[in-house]
């Protein structure tokens, strides 16, 4: 006796959380069987191995056929073969574009080609992750980067509004398309300690203020690309290391505020100088895409490193930036107070986000 | 020229790409009704297009707007080649011809090709103006209402229930035409959709004007058929009770969601003016058989057995049904014989109804399943409008269950329902009822024959007469064995009662009821025609016989004494016969407790042997009791000398076997003594009957928290919470062809079934405590080795801590009911008859329906149109608080369920008959998932074609669904797979009864906020 058909439909569809998870990480029906096994669930509800089977087969089935309508979320909400409530369909939908922070750091800020596609494979190998959750999860971060690409207004609404996510997977959604446009490093070995969501952090701020959006919002790709002649003006920045009368000014100034209340202050005064010029020259290398890829590597290199053999505590770097990007404002010779605080706020933001161990 | 249909192609969705080059589509639509047909502009570039075309209108009889369907095709335009079709649409506007259904339908619905399925959604607006018919010869039925519940539906009443309607139509199957060679699968199977719905709708007006001959306005049970029969032909054959129907008009007042306020005001009590009624006569559609075509064809009819209170107890029950058995035969032989052909064309000469549950007093006393089947070859239909040949077929049934009826005593048959199963050429037509005696104040005059009378008495005890039995107790039909009743001591009841019918609302139960099933297969030689059709027919008492047994020892089994919704289905295919019995098993409080069973060896003792025997016998014994703790059956012990002289001492019967009586000296020395009565003896005398009692063993119970039945609802349980999940779950088996035996085929039919229960609790185990309800188990044998089984069911939550309550006494039952039940008091004043209205509309229980009253200072339409936004659109708001992500979301919620009401929810009206038809075909079976895959999808959309059917009505949901056939074939060596689905049900608008109390005691601003608040529990 073998069964040829086996099929339960409801009028409701029904959704397994338990295999849905399963499912989204990529394991066969039987590999699926095996762990609902190993999860005790015949012990739990008395069924047979059979019963599992059939149960598990029957939601990857229906799983399969949803799939082609969590392509586009909004489809799922309008069509009309599977009747989900909402809540399940939000469900459903966050759930299929979550991604695991193994396989994002992975594929951050890479280009989302087919050449990056063939190395799942590597990357399913180093992180554990099965190789079709690794397809789904990359497939997801170029889906949403195709349709959004080209959209007008800002990158999370535009993401919310065509995937329905929640703001935070939006958000999180954001930072990847955001990466992956601009092709940050994150993948260097100096980089390793930071997570996903220290990266999320600072694209925020980045599309916040150092975007076409942050200054104009009827601009296409506003809050993708970053805002070139910004860029470009913050060679002016220069000037902060190249004079040196208006470096020891701000030497000075910094020193002068902070005295007595860092517990690194002999090592922030020996190294003000190289720290300024690290985070100066940054700004000033920026118009070049290749540098502006490399920003992580240059801002842990020039600065959290040097702050780190040092010891200095999270609370010091803090009052530190402040001063620093504060007490530019005092200096006379200075005309790009508009475009320092323009760089230095979302610099600050990052560096501080960036600093941990 | 009395309509006019006005149709308006709004904008589709979702289209599908027609276009490679572009990755778009150029759109277009055709209307057509009849032979007329309009096109819109071509929509240029777009997947959703907006054609916005102006309203098509058709003049038509309204007898084509009964008969046709409105067919709306969806095109890909190309200016080089043909146009490629999209898909298509079939609205049956069959629900705007009543007045009190829906006005307009307007909506999404899916675009449907039979090949790739739905493709896209398509909005469009229907409405039809109806003109004032002069026409004294008119062959239209507009106006008669169509219901597929199965009881009298919830806002109406009715006045008489006239009784029995059928009719049948024939057509050939494009299927099998000629032309079929030559035209593709597409065209074939579309040919055979639009033919079967032009069918249904010709079915539905002739039944209407038998109505209106009858001078009812609707029909109730209303069950459609499709016969496939292949080269012969297809059949299309429905039956009903026709009965004359009053709208609740007290509520009305009140209750909310029309779908336009006005429509209310119109609403007369009646629809059309009663002098309807006694027009067509010389165009009467009835077909008079005439008795000389039977010779042309071969038949056979078949013996049947009158299920009743037969087979407890072991003296002579054993041998009993087989003597009924034959005694039927002969009878129903002399009777067919006797009978004149001029019978078969007296109106109304069958005093069936399709109903299963009725107003309280109608029911008077219930005989017990009396049925028939025969066994027809069938032959080319050769002139369609002559379908004499299958109408005499089923005459002859229905006279053989009259005759049935008539020796249990009774003179009218109700739950009646009858099917079909074909395979090449053999057809085995079934029909089973219940015999009842019915109270002649419900019907009309003349319908119950006068000689009756005498049997009704005037003061039936609540809760136990329907138990009674109808027949003489000197003269029976059949060996039973009769006691007093338990409940009122006055008159005989059965021992074991089985019925086709749902559980009366005043019955007094025991406990709570269980889903019962037999299940059998026989093998059977491949045989051609006369000699195949033979064969079955000698197999089918043997059948029928073991089917019985094991109904009645798996009932012994659980320790209760009745049978409800019980429900045989016997399928033929090549090399077997399938029998599958589903029923709701419960403890009547009225009947006899039931005795064990006892098991008995035949063969000469040897220690081991009894060892056996006596482990078996404890293995059944243990059983039993854990049955009555599950089941929670403790029925109230009745001391001997209470219940008085009147009940003969239990006797002392000697105790035969069920082949040979040399065996009975061993029986004695067994315990015999289980409970007080004779024990039901199971005899092992060879592996078979040993098979027999390990299968009674294997049938596991339900997982704790689960309960099911086949019934409506499930006895004991009156506290049902508001989700639901209707389901459908198909599986088909294929067996290992190598040396089959009964025993083999037995065991993975059995398995089958039994993992097939077991998948659906474990599916369904988040919904715990919950019941089963309505279980409805089709078995088909599409292949040699294939065996499939459809199960649709619903599961109800039902909330736990209520439910321990239920065992309490009786009059604190009836009290509950009393106050619970006030629904059906104020569909059926007790005082109705035929002659007087209701003299108060308003029942005073009704408290809220009172507030409501008092509350009138709002004008009428004005709280209709508050109720408007509370009902389906309240969802929506829902959903928008809810997800706020997923804004914008326009698909309402349509819930599905087979039973005739909405538990926690209060349906308002009664929209129309949904009764829809699709095919499915594929030609990449593989790449849709296999069968599996294939199937699984189809019926998904046939769900969502449902649903959007219903939603268009402006509906909420589906009640009395049911699917009535799923045929699927396969070739998986060619990559191809078809499948053939027929579904029916009432599209209704229901509303939550939390939401009707916000509307009867707040202010009408107040309403949507909380009808939001009652939508979450919709959803």
């Amino acid at each position: 006796m073998t069964s040829e058909l086996d099929i339960f439909v409801g009028n409701t569809t029904l959704i397994d959380e338990e295999v849905y998870r399963l499912w989204l990480d990529g394991y066969s029906v039987s590999d699926a069987v095996a762990l609902r096994v190993r999860a005790g669930i015949l012990e739990q509800t008395g069924a047979t191995a059979a019963v599992l089977q059939s149960d598990t087969m029957d939601h990857y089935r229906t799983f399969h056929m949803l799939e082609r309508l969590l392509h586009a979320p909004p489809k799922l909400l309008h069509q009309l073969v599977f009747q989900i409530p909402p809540s399940r369909q939000a469900l459903l939908i966050e759930r299929y574009y979550a991604f695991d922070e193994a396989f994002v750091r992975e594929v951050l800020g890479k280009k989302l080609s087919k050449g990056t596609k063939k190395d799942l494979d590597d990357i399913s190998a180093k992180t554990g992750i099965t190789l079709k959750s690794c397809r789904r999860q990359f497939d997801n971060f170029k889906r949403v980067f195709k349709v959004v690409e080209e959209m007008r207004g800002s990158l999370a609404d535009n993401i919310q509004q065509h995937f329905l996510f929640s703001d935070r997977l939006a958000r999180d959604y954001a930072a990847i398309v955001f990466f992956a446009n601009n092709r940050f490093e994150t993948a260097k070995k100096k980089l390793q300690y930071l997570s996903f969501g220290d990266f999320a952090f600072c694209a925020e701020l980045m599309i916040q203020n150092w975007t076409l959006g942050a200054v104009d919002s009827q601009v296409d790709d506003m809050d993708m690309d970053l805002d070139k002649e910004f860029l470009q003006d913050l060679k002016e920045l220069k000037v902060l290391v190249a004079d040196k009368d208006l470096l020891d000014l701000h030497k000075s100034l910094v020193c002068t505020a902070l005295r007595g209340k860092l517990g690194v202050f002999s090592e922030m005064e020996a190294n003000f100088k190289n720290l300024s010029r690290g985070l100066v020259n940054v700004a000033a290398k920026l118009t070049h895409n290749k540098d502006v890829r490399d920003l992580f590597v240059d801002l842990v290199e020039k600065f959290v490193e040097p702050c780190r053999s040092d010891h200095w505590p999270l609370g010091d770097v803090r009052l530190f930036l402040n001063q620093y990007s504060v007490t530019v404002h005092s200096l006379d010779g200075f005309r790009h107070q508009a475009l320092w605080d323009r760089y230095m706020d979302t610099l600050r933001g990052c560096l501080l986000r960036l600093y941990h161990d | 020229m009395p309509g006019k249909l006005k149709v308006k192609i709004v904008a589709g969705r979702h289209l599908p790409v027609m276009d490679r080059a572009s990755d778009l589509t150029d759109a277009f639509v055709e209307v057509k009704f009849g032979n007329t047909t309009f096109k819109t502009d071509v929509y240029l570039k777009s997947l959703n297009p907006q054609w916005n075309s102006e309203w098509f209108k058709f003049e038509v009889d309204d007898e084509d707007l009964q008969d046709e369907p409105l067919q709306i095709t969806v095109l890909d335009h190309d200016t080089y080649s043909a146009n490629d079709a999209i898909g298509k649409v079939y609205i049956d506007i069959d629900p705007l011809l009543y007045s009190e259904a829906a006005t307009v339908i307007s909506g999404w619905f899916p675009i449907y090709d039979t090949i790739h399925g739905i493709r896209g959604e398509i909005n469009v607006v229907v409405k039809v103006d109806l003109f004032n018919d002069l026409n004294r010869f008119r062959q239209s039925s507009c106006g008669v209402k169509f219901f597929c519940t199965t009881s009298i539906p919830k806002c109406y009443r009715a006045v008489i229930i006239h009784g029995f309607v059928e009719e049948l139509v024939v057509n050939e199957d494009p299927e099998y035409q000629w032309i079929d060679r030559i035209r593709t699968p597409r065209a074939s199977n579309e040919a055979r959709q639009r033919l079967i719905s032009l069918m249904s709708g010709e079915l539905q007006r002739k039944i209407g004007l038998k109505v209106l001959e009858m001078r009812g306005n609707a029909v109730v049970g209303y069950l459609q058929c499709f016969d496939l029969e292949g080269e012969s032909g297809l059949v299309v054959r429905a039956i009903g009770t026709a009965c004359t129907l009053d709208k609740l008009s007290s509520p009305a007042a009140f209750l909310p969601a029309c779908n336009s306020p006005s429509k209310e005001m119109k609403e007369s009590p009646l629809a059309h003016p009663p002098s309807h009624g006694c027009r067509s006569t010389h165009n009467s559609p009835i077909h008079t058989a005439t008795g000389s075509r039977l010779t042309q064809n071969f038949s056979v009819s078949v013996p049947t057995l009158i299920y009743t209170g037969m087979g407890s107890g072991s003296a002579g029950k054993e041998g009993g049904p087989f003597k009924a058995l034959l005694r039927q035969q002969t009878q129903s032989a002399l009777e067919q014989r006797g009978g004149s052909p001029h019978r078969f064309c007296r109106r109304r000469e069958f005093p069936f109804f399709t109903l299963t549950a009725f107003p309280p007093g109608f029911l008077v006393h219930v005989g017990g399943v009396v049925s028939a089947r025969s066994v027809k070859l069938l032959d080319r239909i050769h002139n369609p409008d002559e379908p004499e040949t299958r109408d005499a077929w089923w005459a002859e049934i229905r006279q053989e269950i009259k005759s049935h009826a008539k020796a249990l005593g009774c003179h009218a048959v109700v739950g009646y329902s009858e099917s079909t199963s074909i395979c090449e050429e053999v057809c085995i037509l079934s029909a089973s009822g219940t015999a009842a005696v019915l109270n002649p104040r419900f019907l009309q005059d003349g319908t119950v024959e006068g000689c009756l009378e005498q049997r009704i008495e005037e003061n039936l005890p609540a809760g136990c007469g329907f138990c009674h039995i109808p027949y003489d107790e000197l003269n029976m039909p059949f060996p039973a064995h009769l006691t007093y009743c338990y409940n009122c001591r006055k008159q005989k009841v059965p021992d074991v009662l089985f019925t086709t019918i749902d559980l009366p609302t005043d019955a007094t139960v025991v406990g709570k009821g269980c889903l019962i099933q037999a299940r059998l297969c026989r093998l059977k030689k491949k045989a051609q025609a006369e000699a195949n059709a033979t064969a079955i027919s000698n197999l089918l008492p043997f059948m029928e016989y073991e089917v019985h047994t094991q109904l009645m020892n798996k009932l012994k089994l659980k320790g209760m004494n009745a049978l409800f919704g019980l429900r045989i289905q016997i399928t033929v295919g090549e090399n077997m016969l399938m029998g599958l019995a589903s029923a709701t098993a419960v403890y009547l409080a009225a009947l006899p407790m039931p005795g064990g069973i006892q098991i008995a060896g035949k063969t000469p003792s040897d220690g081991s042997y009894e060892q056996h025997i006596s482990h078996m016998q404890k293995k059944i014994s243990d059983t039993i009791a854990k049955n009555k703790e599950l089941y929670e059956i403790n029925p109230p012990e009745i001391s001997e000398e209470i219940i008085g002289s009147p009940i003969p001492e239990p006797k002392q019967r000697s105790r035969l076997l069920r082949s040979q009586s040399e065996s009975s000296d061993e029986v004695t020395e067994l315990d015999l003594s289980h409970g007080k009565k004779d024990a039901f003896v199971l005899e092992i005398d060879d592996t078979d009957a040993m098979e027999d009692v390990h299968s009674l063993l294997t049938d596991v119970p339900p997982p704790s928290g689960f309960y099911s039945c086949n019934t409506e609802i499930m006895p004991g349980i009156n506290n049902w919470t508001s989700e639901i999940q209707m389901f459908t779950s198909v599986r088909v088996i294929r067996l290992s062809s190598l040396n089959l035996t009964n025993q083999a085929l037995n065991k993975n039919f059995n398995d089958l079934c039994e993992n097939l229960l077991k998948s659906l609790y474990f599916k369904l185990r988040s919904m715990i405590p919950c019941c089963l309800c309505h279980v409805n188990f089709t078995v088909s044998l599409p292949e040699d080795e294939l065996i499939q089984v459809t199960v649709t069911a619903v599961a109800i939550t039902f909330d736990k801590n209520q439910a321990l309550q239920t065992t309490k006494t009786h009059i604190e039952k009836s009290l509950q009911r009393a106050s619970t039940d006030n629904e059906e008091l104020l569909q059926f004043p007790l005082e109705l008859c035929s002659d007087s209205l209701p003299s108060h509309p308003f029942p005073p229980a009704k408290e809220h329906l009172e507030s409501a009253r008092s509350n009138s200072g709002i004008p009428a339409a004005q709280r209709a149109v508050t109720v408007e936004k509370a009902s389906p659109m309240g969802e929506g708001n829902f959903r928008n608080r809810s997800a706020p992500p997923c804004a914008n979301s326009t698909v309402g919620v349509v819930k599905m369920t087979p039973l005739s009401f909405i538990p926690g929810a209060k349906i308002t009206k009664y929209l129309g008959i949904i009764n829809m038809f699709f095919i499915r075909e594929t030609t990449s079976l593989r790449e849709e998932g296999g069968v599996s895959g294939f199937l699984h999808a189809f019926i998904a959309e046939v769900f969502a074609m449902v649903r959007a059917h219903v939603a268009a009505l402006g509906g909420n949901a589906v009640v009395s669904y049911i699917m009535k056939q799923c045929v699927f074939m396969e070739n998986p060596n060619k990559n191809q797979a078809q499948c053939l689905i027929n579904v029916s049900g009432d599209a209704v608008i229901f509303v939550r009864e939390s939401e009707l109390e916000v509307i009867s005691t707040q202010q009408p601003t107040a309403n949507c906020q909380q009808s939001c608040a009652g939508g979450e529990v919709t959803t």
